[in-house]
C-alpha cells in the first residue's frame, strides 16, 4: 500500500503543451506513471508524448478515465484550472505552479475541501510512490529507491537532496509528498502523518521543515498525540537572520516566530530526532530503524 | 512583500471608505507649511516620518506643532533622519484629535486554518505582541461567506463599545475586510483604531500586499520596499536575492536548499553574505545573470550547490562558464562547486572542461567553501577561479 497513489493512479496533466507540461510528463512516463491525458484549451487533438491533449478536463476524464492532475498552467490561471479539475471529478490535484496569490489558493483550497478534493502544494515538486512506480509531479527520477519510509517535505530540492541520500545509504521510500513552500498548502505535514499513520508499508517518517509559520510546531503537538511511528526530521534556516523572506513566501523569521530552534525544541518534546544539517539525516533514519529492530 | 508606507496606506483606506484625520503627506518644509496655510491640514498637527519601521513615537520620528513655525521646524528636524537604517524621504500631516480610546484592528492570514482571520483587542496603541493572547479576540473569516453580522457584534462587544462608536464600528471593519480581499493584502492593519466623540478614525495604517498578486495590482510595482539596490536587480531578474552580513556567497536552487546550504556552511564556521536562489530555470543566460549579480556583491568566495530538477546541472555549468569569462578579473572569486541530480555527468563535464572540480558530497564541498574564502581572507586578492 502507498500513500494517495498506486496502480489505479491515472494522471492528466493540465498545461501539457507548455515547456515544463511537455518535459515533466515524458519523466512521469519514464518513471513509470500512468499519464493517460493532457489538457490545453484549444490544443485539442494534438499528442504530446504520445499522450492525448483534450481542450477541457471533463473531455479527458471522459475519454481516459484520468482521476489525478498535475498543474503546470502560469498562476493568473491556476484558480481556474484547479476549479476546472475539481467540477470534472479529479480528487487529486498536484499543482506545481509557483506565484499564485495565496488569496486564490485560500478559494482554492476551501472549493477543493467542499467538494471532496485533495490538492497537494502550490508551488510543489508533486508526490511520488517508486514501488508502484507511479509519480505525478517534476522530483527527478533518479533519486528514489523503493522502500519503507515516508518522506513528506516542505521544499523541493531541498526533499531531492534527502531523499537521494537515503537511496545512497541503502534505503528506499513508500511515498514521498513535496508540499510547497507557500503560506497556504492543500497537504499539510499533519495531513500528511495521517495518511503515513494509516500506511501499513510506512516504518519511519521523515519530515523536512523549513524556517516560517508554525507548521512544524502544529505536527510536533500531532506527533505526541497522534502518531506512532518514528519520525525523523530536519529544519532549514538555522543559519538565517529575522526578517528576511528566504526564498519561500513562507520561510521568514518575523517577530521572533518561527525560528528553526522553536521547531526543533517542539519536534524533539514530541520524541522527534532532530538533524542540524541534510547530510545527517540518512544516519538518523538507519539508525533510528536499527533501533526499532526494523533493519 | 510589498510594505506601504502609512500615507500610502491611508489613501487605500480612503478608497475604502475608512475615516481618517485630515491629512496629506508632504516632501519638503515649504510644501508641509503651504499645506497648512491652505487649509488641507488644520493646526494643531502631529507630523510623521513615512518610514516602514516601527517605534516611530519613541524614536523621535514623530512630531507636534500648534504654528506654521512649528510645522517648518518639525519637518526639517525629521525629513533626512536616519530612522533604523531608513533615510526619511517623506513626513505625513495630519489635523491632532482628541482621542477618547486607542483600539487595535487588524485582518491577516491565518496559515495552519488556511482562514484570514480578524484579530480586535481594547488595547490599541502598543505593539500588539505585547499585548496577551486573551486581550485580543481573533475571528477566522471563511472566504465564501465573507464577514458575517455576528462576527462584528463579537467585536464590538469584545471591544466594549456602544452608542455613536458601536454603531461606526461594524462598517469600519467592513472596509477593513474589503481592503484585505480588494488590495490581495497579507496584512491590513489599524494600531490605533481611535474612538474619538461618537465615531473611530484610523491614526494610523500598516498594509502589506503580497508579491505574488502584484500581476493584479500594477499600482504597486513602483513601490519600493527596502531592499538593497542589489536585490532590487535581483527581484528584475526574478531571482531570489538576499544580502546577509557575512563574506562567502551562495548559489544555489530552492529555498529550501539554499538555507541548508548556509546551515552546512555555519557548521565549519563560513559565514554567508548573499544568499542567491536560482529557482526553476533552464535558461544558461539565467544562470550567467546570476553569478555576474554574485560578482558585483563582492564575496570572498562562491559556493554553488545545486540538486539538478527542473534546472538541470548541464544549464548550470553552461551558464557558470559563461559567466566566468564576462567577470572581470578584480572582481573573480574562488568557487567551489557541487552539482547533483539530472545531467549531472553532462554538468560535470563541462565544468571540468573549463578547470572547476564538483565535490559531490554536501559536507565536503562546504567544508572546501570556508577554507577557499578563510585563505583568501588571509591574502587578499589569492586564488581566483
Amino acid at each position: 500500500m502507498t500513500v494517495l497513489i498506486d496502480a489505479d493512479t491515472r494522471v492528466v496533466v493540465q498545461g501539457i503543451t507548455g515547456h515544463q507540461g511537455t518535459v515533466h510528463t515524458r519523466q512521469m512516463k519514464l518513471f513509470g506513471s500512468k499519464v493517460v491525458a493532457g489538457v490545453t484549451p484549444g490544443k485539442a487533438g494534438t499528442v504530446v508524448e504520445d499522450t492525448p491533449v483534450y481542450d477541457s478536463v471533463q473531455e479527458a476524464v471522459d475519454r481516459t478515465r484520468a482521476n489525478s492532475s498535475c498543474i503546470f498552467v502560469p498562476a493568473p490561471f491556476a484558480k481556474d484550472a484547479l476549479i476546472e479539475a475539481v467540477d470534472a471529478g479529479i480528487r487529486l490535484i498536484v499543482i506545481v505552479t509557483e506565484h499564485i496569490p495565496f488569496h486564490d489558493m485560500l478559494v482554492m483550497y476551501h472549493y477543493a475541501r467542499a467538494r471532496g478534493a485533495r490538492i497537494i502544494g502550490p508551488n510543489c515538486p508533486g508526490i511520488a510512490a517508486p514501488g508502484v512506480p507511479s509519480k505525478v509531479g517534476i522530483i527527478p527520477n533518479v533519486v528514489f529507491r523503493p522502500g519503507r519510509i515516508g518522506v513528506i517535505s516542505r521544499s523541493g530540492t531541498l526533499t531531492y537532496e534527502i531523499v537521494n541520500g537515503i537511496r545512497e545509504i541503502g534505503l528506499g521510500q513508500s511515498t514521498c509528498i513535496g508540499l510547497g513552500g507557500d503560506p497556504v498548502i492543500g497537504t499539510s505535514f499533519v495531513d500528511g502523518l495521517e495518511l503515513f499513520e494509516k500506511d501499513p508499508d510506512t516504518d519511519l517518517v521523515v519530515l523536512v521543515g523549513e524556517i516560517g509559520g508554525t507548521a512544524e510546531e502544529d505536527a510536533a503537538e500531532y506527533i505526541r498525540h497522534h502518531f506512532t511511528k518514528p519520525v525523523v526530521a530536519y529544519i532549514a534556516g538555522r543559519a538565517a537572520p529575522p526578517g528576511k523572506r528566504m526564498g519561500h513566501a513562507g520561510a521568514i523569521i518575523s517577530r521572533g516566530r518561527g525560528t528553526a530552534q522553536s521547531k526543533q525544541a517542539a519536534l524533539e518534546a514530541a520524541g522527534v530526532r532532530v538533524g542540524h544539517f541534510p547530510y545527517e539525516m540518512p544516519h538518523l533514519v538507519a539508525d533510528l530503524l536499527k533501533e526499532k529492530g526494523r533493519r | 512583500m510589498v510594505k506601504l508606507a502609512e500615507w500610502r496606506g491611508k489613501e487605500i483606506f480612503r478608497k475604502y471608505g475608512i475615516a481618517l484625520p485630515p491629512g496629506h503627506v508632504a516632501r519638503s518644509a515649504d510644501e508641509a507649511a503651504s499645506l497648512v496655510s491652505q487649509g488641507t491640514v488644520p493646526l494643531p498637527c502631529v507630523i510623521k516620518a513615512q518610514v516602514l519601521a516601527g517605534g516611530r513615537g519613541k524614536g523621535g520620528a514623530v512630531r507636534f506643532a500648534s504654528t506654521i513655525d512649528e510645522v517648518r521646524a518639525g519637518v526639517n528636524a525629521i525629513l533626512g533622519l536616519d530612522f533604523k537604517g531608513e533615510k526619511v524621504k517623506e513626513i505625513l500631516l495630519e489635523g491632532k484629535v482628541a482621542i477618547d480610546r486607542e483600539l487595535y484592528v487588524s485582518v491577516t492570514l491565518d496559515r495552519t486554518l488556511r482562514l484570514p482571520v480578524l484579530l480586535t483587542s481594547a488595547r490599541g496603541g502598543v505593539e500588539i505582541e505585547s499585548v496577551p493572547d486573551e486581550a485580543i479576540l481573533r475571528q477566522p473569516i471563511h472566504p465564501f461567506a465573507g464577514l458575517a453580522q455576528y462576527e462584528k457584534r463579537r467585536a464590538i462587544a469584545s471591544l466594549g463599545l456602544s452608542g455613536g462608536p458601536a454603531k461606526s464600528l461594524g462598517p469600519l471593519l467592513d472596509s477593513v475586510w474589503a481592503t484585505f480581499n480588494g488590495e490581495d493584502a497579507e496584512l491590513v492593519e489599524i494600531n490605533p483604531l481611535a474612538v474619538v466623540g461618537d465615531r473611530v478614525i484610523a491614526l494610523d495604517a500598516k498594509v502589506i500586499i503580497e508579491d505574488d498578486a502584484t500581476f493584479r495590482h500594477p499600482e504597486y510595482s513602483e513601490v519600493r520596499d527596502d531592499r538593497t539596490p542589489l536585490e532590487e536587480i535581483a527581484r528584475e531578474k526574478e531571482i531570489a536575492f538576499v544580502q546577509l552580513d557575512g563574506n562567502i556567497g551562495v548559489i544555489a536552487n530552492g529555498a529550501g536548499l539554499t538555507m541548508a546550504t548556509l546551515d552546512a556552511l555555519m557548521q565549519f564556521g563560513g559565514r554567508p553574505g548573499v544568499f542567491l536562489d536560482l529557482g526553476g530555470t533552464d535558461d544558461p543566460a539565467k544562470v550567467a545573470e546570476a553569478f555576474l549579480l554574485m560578482a558585483k556583491a563582492k564575496p570572498t568566495a562562491v559556493f554553488l550547490n545545486i540538486f539538478g530538477g527542473v534546472t538541470r546541472c548541464d544549464t548550470v555549468a553552461k551558464g557558470l562558464v559563461s559567466a566566468m569569462e564576462q567577470i572581470p578579473a578584480e572582481d573573480r572569486f574562488p568557487l567551489v562547486a557541487r552539482i547533483r541530480g539530472n545531467n549531472e555527468a553532462e554538468g560535470t563535464a563541462i565544468l571540468r572542461a573549463a578547470g572547476i572540480i564538483s565535490i559531490p558530497d554536501l559536507k565536503s564541498s562546504a567544508e572546501a567553501a570556508v577554507r577557499a574564502a578563510a585563505a583568501r581572507a588571509i591574502s587578499p586578492g589569492g586564488p581566483a577561479a
